[in-house]
């Protein structure tokens, strides 16, 4: 604003003070004349004359000179300016009197007397990891080994179409297409940073640093987050490699356990790994029965996505990922506007969905745990805090009521959000009882061949949507609400070949009977409701995860205006605002959680699934729930805050990285203060019957 | 620019007297005025006119300002246009440039060898060498606050000049132990980046990095040996277990790689450090890595030495003595003034003195082999070596060339074999007419100058003007009695690097002794592992002179410097071309010379001998240096210089072909320009 003022204030001075400038050449040229002029009378007219002449023939010159002129100098102003403040900032002792920076947690550790003794394995989620160029088209001949995802992301602004054409997979195999190799980085530097400024890892690294540790007892499990889990090892080895090297970090720091501190989709990752590495070589890491509990001290999962995000659905449905927030962080406008045309998110949609890691997020358990068309086990949840204690007391006095009559249920009903309803089609379809639902079987989705003119004009960029008509996309939305369950088969029809090719890498059910042969495939080995824990019964689990942020759970959705290239169909109704609690917000119902997974998928294993001697957990690795309640940064200068609870964001949570710390350093779960709960995890988790 | 300067002057001068000026200032404003209305095109001014007035002042005020601001923009936008054409420039647009002027430039060797059908085969891992690995700040003192996990070395070094003795204080290492002082924890940066670039644009492994990817090499089949190359080979293992994670790594490769095995790349240094890897691997548990004796057969295809130090450098003993290091050939041409000039007050020279004798790796460099390889007094493998020989090929071959016979022949048989002369002429006469006297008696005194430069002790200081001078008095010293000066000179150094390293030559191999860690990196010292399968290759750059024995004068007698210099002024003129600036060169890699790199390969390991008992087969590739035809080569495509022969494509093609399965058989055996086998056969060593 500053800067616009100064420019305006220019504006009218220049015309002025670059005429007198002229002047001053002028005044040079008279200089020379002067004594001519001198000596003649002083007010010459014959002098005057010429001055006349020569002025006019310096004007026209000087006319056409000045706005680049003024640019120039505005140029320089700001330049030096800007030198000067960066300067000064550069002499400015790191902390100055004024700013007391808090005290980081890994120094105070430190005095109590911490020290390293755990090697530390950090397990990176989805989007964080940095990607680089090992082989490339013609078009990225220069960038080899430049990191392509992750860093300054210069190159989607550069040559975006080229970098879409790396950045997919195979649609087919769901590897590399031919000619392009695109693989992790490597190391600490993999989710250090994700891009200049915007911390993953970095911080908790810093801490650990500081109680003694390094490169030696410290790994970066990098992988490609593009992949299926199985993939990873079958194209780059990953698991093996991650294999090798704990057995390594044992060895080498005197047969001392580690701790593995994986993140968000890094949680179902390493959940495959534990799997993997006991199974017998061909599929597994033939590292036999007691691996796990050999080598393992401890899983502290931040953030976990256990049992999967509502926003994956988005994602795939119609590209509206709000999941990749980093995306939308680095980039706000890249996304939402037409930055590539028209076709943005179509693009983003045929390259997301060749990404087989994305399917591993989907919800998983099925109606059982998420909740069905009029059940979901976060029902009564308020979204408005302001309104919680009122709603809170509201709710008893309900209760109440329905003990003395049974009168009150119908307004109860109204009350509460169908969470369970993931997918509607308009307002009124996630308000409404199921019975007035018109509800129809997956089967009579009939898929036609595609009009062929769309097909033609639009062929760059090629969904699946385009082999879709009309009519059958109608269909999907008369029917109105999905859960869980229909939702899959919604997926399966309309991006068929991706859920082909993931459903051969991940299942999303819940498990009879653990013992069946067909659960030694490693389809199930991240799904936590079909695979048992390894047995070590010395392990500790933990969920350490933000509450106190809105989560998407639900969604409305509408069908979109159909242009030529808009090839997705459907779109978040963003139109649709408000329920008495407050959960729905522009299409989207809200429940408790950190930002992207809701408390559910966060802590519901953890609080039961696993919880004592179960069958999923035959050995009984003790579980501990660690939440942290949301607080936004005071002020600007805390950044994005120590205490946040955010899913990102929770990394430079003061708290969260104290615990690990304590853990690394070798505490147990009890010595922390065992299980730290705010929400209604628990009494959720009791809803669900499993 | 000139003008405009010119200008101002011109206009300041008349402004020395104001009142003229005011005056002609008004009468211009009345010209003015008359002109504005006589102009058509300029109507309605009288506004104007007064503004003028007014601004006229303002202008006064600040017109240098302006002017300056002007200038910046100017150049600014400049900057940012020509940065502009530069991104927008499409990235073949150089290599097109280049290829206009000198004609078509050969496929790198990776393309031409993924045509031929090459595809990845055997892992394959990297051993970086001294200097060239990057080192980053894992914990610091509070001057160097900010920088945790920034690189100290490598990159940018930009914090050399931000803060120098900072940056000093945590390279250094301790005195006593070797390993980290308290509080400073500095560690080798991992991975491939550790030593790809050493600064911005000046590659190491980058280029053969790009040409194996070519043919489809990638993080998994690639591996980075970085290690800590300031401690000694033993410590790394101790402080940061790299040798176990090297073990490790070279494991899961294997395993991962469908049981194929790794060809292992080392440089410089890292020959050495492999070389204690082989040794150290196959060793029982407690000092070695408990592998077995069959680990290197059943894991290790081949060594491919590039410019491998096998038998040390001379240059390490002038950096040692008296931190004239031009073994840091790389660090000198980032940043040439660092070393040279004096940075730090007087004392740079002193500092990283300071700073490199307390770093063990250096030590590991020593000589070894003594007068036995090297040459005594009067007589060194290398002698008859003609050091002008380029040039009388170049310019009249048949009439130079008996002359120049002739004069070598008479009077400049160079007397490689002593290392260190004080004085030219004691370098060139015969042993009977020099004096020698022993120093090793000599009384240490007490030197008063400790008080006034404390803070960059040196050992010089312990050593008194006694001391100094028996130093010199002994006038000559071999390969052998180096060690002895520089136990005398660097007590304390030596004593720890007596602990880790040794420079002899065994003569019973299978004496208990040699099982101590302090042998593995010597060559003459210990027997290769038993695996018939592999194969060692020695592959440097000749054709550049090279250091080989130095002319030493006493420093300035000032109280803070090292009392001993290469005297620069000693020149060999015609009949003696190989001294030049105090240094005789003999040929080499610029750091290397011949003896070292291609002794073992073309005779101590050649055949069935007792350093190599499994007969394992040795190959010598030598590559001519060509220094680059034109600027745009960059560094040279067929340079033998000692960091530059990484970018050698005869060289990257060899290792590409072994990587790809072939044998040293396959590739045409040895390749050798130089002398090296007449030399190793004036050697007399028991085989």
């Amino acid at each position: 604003m500053a800067y616009i003022l100064r420019f305006r204030k220019l504006c009218f001075l220049e015309p002025v003070k670059y005429s007198s400038c002229d002047k001053a050449k002028a005044d040079e040229k008279k200089s020379v004349e002067t004594p001519k002029v001198e000596n003649e009378d002083q007010g010459a007219v014959s002098a005057v004359l010429e001055e006349n002449t020569k002025r006019k023939k310096q004007k026209k010159q000087p006319k056409e000179w000045r706005c680049i002129d003024s640019c120039c100098w505005i140029l320089g102003y700001m330049c030096t300016t800007w030198w000067l403040l960066l300067f000064l900032f550069h002499c400015l002792p790191g902390n100055l009197p004024g700013l007391k920076v808090p005290e980081p947690p890994g120094a105070r550790l430190k005095r109590e007397g911490l020290t390293a003794l755990h090697p530390v394995v950090l397990a990176p989620g989805i989007v964080t990891g940095g990607l680089e160029l090992w082989e490339g088209k013609p078009c990225y001949e220069d960038l080899f080994r430049r990191r392509l995802w992750g860093g300054s992301f210069t190159e989607i602004f550069k040559r975006p179409m080229c970098w879409l054409e790396h950045l997919s997979l195979d649609n087919e195999t769901g590897l590399d297409p031919p000619g392009i190799r695109v693989r992790a980085v490597p190391g600490l530097v993999a989710a250090d940073y994700f891009a200049p400024g915007y911390f993953v890892w970095a911080i908790l690294i810093e801490n650990l640093a500081r109680i003694g540790y390094e490169g030696k007892n410290m790994y970066m499990a990098a992988y490609d987050w593009r992949l299926s889990f199985q993939n990873t090892e079958i194209r780059d080895q990953t698991l093996s490699r991650l294999k090798s090297k704990i057995e390594l970090m044992y060895v080498t720091n005197g047969n001392k356990k580690v701790v593995v501190v994986p993140h968000s989709m890094g949680v179902i990752y390493f959940l495959h790994f534990l799997k993997w590495v006991e199974s017998p070589p061909p599929m597994g890491g033939g590292g036999g029965p007691g691996w796990c509990g050999k080598h393992i001290k401890a899983i502290m999962n931040i953030g976990p996505a256990l049992l999967g995000v509502p926003k994956t659905i988005s994602n795939i449905l119609s590209a509206e990922s709000k999941d990749v927030a980093f995306i939308r962080a680095m980039a706000p406008g890249l996304l939402d506007s037409d930055f590539l045309g028209l076709q943005t998110l179509e693009h983003v949609m045929r390259v997301s969905r060749t990404w087989d890691s994305i399917v591993s997020l989907i919800p998983k358990g099925g109606e059982t745990i998420w909740g069905n068309l009029d059940w979901s086990p976060e029902e009564g949840h308020v979204c408005d805090s302001a309104k919680k204690t009122q709603h809170q007391q509201h709710l008893d006095n309900n209760r109440k009521n329905e003990n003395n009559s049974k009168g009150g249920t119908s307004f109860r009903v109204q009350e509460l959000t169908k969470y369970g309803r993931m997918i509607s089609f308009g307002k009124a379809a996630s308000d409404l009882p199921s019975s007035q639902l018109p509800v129809f079987g997956s089967e009579e989705f009939v898929r036609g061949n595609s009009s062929s003119n769309s097909n033609s004009s639009c062929g760059d960029v090629w969904t699946e949507y385009n082999e879709m008509t009309q009519e059958s996309i109608k269909k999907i939305a008369e029917n109105k609400a999905y859960t869980v369950r229909t939702l899959l088969d919604l997926l399966r029809f309309i991006a068929p070949k991706m859920m082909k090719r993931a459903e051969a890498h991940f299942s999303h059910g819940i498990a009879d009977d653990l013992d069946d042969p067909k659960y030694n495939h490693y389809k199930y080995w991240s799904n936590p409701l079909e695979t048992k824990l390894p047995d070590a019964p010395d392990m500790e689990i933990y969920c350490l995860y933000g509450v106190g942020i809105p989560t998407e759970r639900s969604y409305v959705y509408k069908l979109s205006a159909s242009g030529r290239c808009k090839t997705i169909p459907l779109q978040i109704d963003s139109s649709a605002d408000g329920s008495d609690n407050g959960c729905l917000k522009g299409g989207v119902y809200f429940a408790d959680g950190d930002e992207s997974v809701p408390v559910l998928s966060a802590g519901f294993m953890c609080a039961k699934g696993w919880k004592g001697k179960t069958r999923f957990n035959p050995s009984g690795i003790a579980t501990y729930i660690r939440e942290y309640m949301h607080k936004p940064p005071t002020s600007l200068l805390e950044g994005r805050g120590l205490e946040s609870g955010a899913h990102v964001d929770i990394m430079g949570n003061v708290a969260l990285i104290e615990d690990i710390l304590r853990v690394a350093a070798g505490a147990s779960g009890a010595e922390l203060g065992g299980d730290r709960i705010y929400s209604d995890i628990r009494k959720m988790s009791e809803k669900i019957n499993i | 620019m000139l003008k405009r300067r010119k200008g101002s002057a011109a206009k300041k001068s008349p402004n020395s007297e104001p009142q003229l000026d005011e005056n002609k200032e008004k009468k211009n404003n009345q010209l003015q005025e008359k002109s504005n209305s006589n102009a058509a095109n300029l109507k309605g001014n009288v506004n104007f006119n007064s503004k003028s007035n007014s601004d006229e002042r303002l202008r006064r005020k600040w017109s240098c300002v302006d002017n300056c601001c002007w200038f910046v923009g100017c150049i600014c936008s400049m900057w940012w246009f020509l940065l502009f054409l530069y991104n927008a420039m499409p990235a073949s647009f150089p290599q097109y440039v280049t290829e206009a002027i000198t004609g078509p430039m050969p496929d790198p060797p990776g393309v031409k060898l993924a045509k031929e059908g090459l595809t990845a085969k055997h892992p394959v891992v990297f051993v970086p060498g001294i200097v060239t690995g990057g080192l980053e700040l894992w914990e610091g003192h509070s001057c160097a606050e900010g920088l945790f996990r920034k690189r100290l070395w490598g990159g940018t070094f930009g914090e050399v000049y931000k803060r120098p003795l900072c940056w000093v204080e945590h390279m250094s290492l301790d005195n006593e132990t070797g390993l980290d002082p308290p509080g400073i924890k500095i560690r080798p940066v991992s991975g491939l980046v550790a030593a790809d670039y050493f600064a911005p644009g000046y590659f190491v492994w980058a280029v053969l990095i790009a040409n194996l990817a070519r043919i489809g090499y990638e993080e998994k089949n690639m591996y980075m040996a970085a290690y800590d190359w300031r401690i000694s080979f033993q410590n790394t293992e101790v402080r940061d277990q790299t040798l176990s994670r090297i073990k490790s790594n070279i494991e899961l490769m294997v395993a991962t790689s469908g049981g194929k095995k790794v060809v292992v790349v080392p440089h410089s240094m890292g020959v050495l450090y492999f070389l204690h890897f082989m040794k150290w691997v196959e060793a029982p548990a407690p000092m070695g890595g408990g592998g077995g004796s069959n680990w290197c057969a059943d894991h290790i295809k081949a060594v491919m030495n590039i410019g491998g130090p096998f038998l040390g450098v001379p240059k390490v003993v002038s950096g040692l003595f008296s931190a004239e290091a031009r073994d840091i050939a790389v660090a000198r041409a980032i940043a040439p003034g660092v070393l040279d000039i004096d940075v730090f007050g007087f004392q740079t020279l002193q500092h990283v003195m300071r700073m490199t004798r307390s770093w063990d790796s250096t030590m590991s460099m020593l000589p070894k082999g003594g007068d036995t390889v090297w040459g005594g007094l009067d007589w060194s493998p290398e002698e008859g070596h003609e050091c002008s020989v380029k040039k009388p090929r170049n310019n009249n071959m048949q009439t130079a060339r008996p002359n120049g016979t002739g004069n070598s022949a008479n009077a400049t048989r160079v007397k490689y074999g002593r290392m260190l002369a004080f004085g030219k002429d004691v370098a060139e006469l015969h042993s009977s007419e020099i004096e020698r006297v022993d120093f090793k008696g000599a009384i240490k005194g007490k030197n008063l100058a400790n008080t006034t430069c404390r803070d960059v002790w040196t050992e010089y200081h312990d050593m008194g003007i006694g001391g100094v001078k028996a130093v010199a008095d002994y006038k000559i010293y071999t390969a052998s009695s180096i060690l002895d000066l520089l136990h005398f000179v660097a007590p304390k150094m030596m004593k720890r690097g007596d602990a880790h390293f040794s420079y002899g030559i065994a003569d019973d191999l299978d004496d208990k002794k040699y099982e101590h860690y302090k042998y593995w990196s010597n060559p003459l010292e210990t027997k290769l592992p038993m695996a018939p399968d592999m194969e060692i290759f020695s592959m440097y750059g000749v054709g550049i002179p090279t250091e080989r024995a130095y002319v030493y004068k006493f420093g300035p007698a000032a109280e803070c410097y090292i009392p001993f210099q290469i005297d620069t002024a000693a020149e060999g003129g015609d009949d003696c071309p190989c001294l030049k600036g105090g240094v005789y060169s003999v040929d080499g890699d610029e750091t290397v010379p011949v003896l070292s790199a291609g002794f073992m390969c073309a005779k101590g390991w050649r055949g069935n001998t007792r350093f190599n008992p499994s007969g394992m087969r040795t190959y010598i590739r030598e590559y001519n240096h060509a220094s680059p035809a034109t600027l745009l080569e960059g560094r040279g495509t067929q340079s033998g210089a000692h960091v530059d022969i990484m970018g050698n494509f005869a060289l990257i093609e060899d290792i590409i072909r072994v990587a790809a399965g072939a044998t040293g058989e396959d590739l045409g055996g040895d390749q050798v320009h130089s002398d090296i086998f007449k030399w190793s056969e004036r050697i007399k060593l028991q085989l």
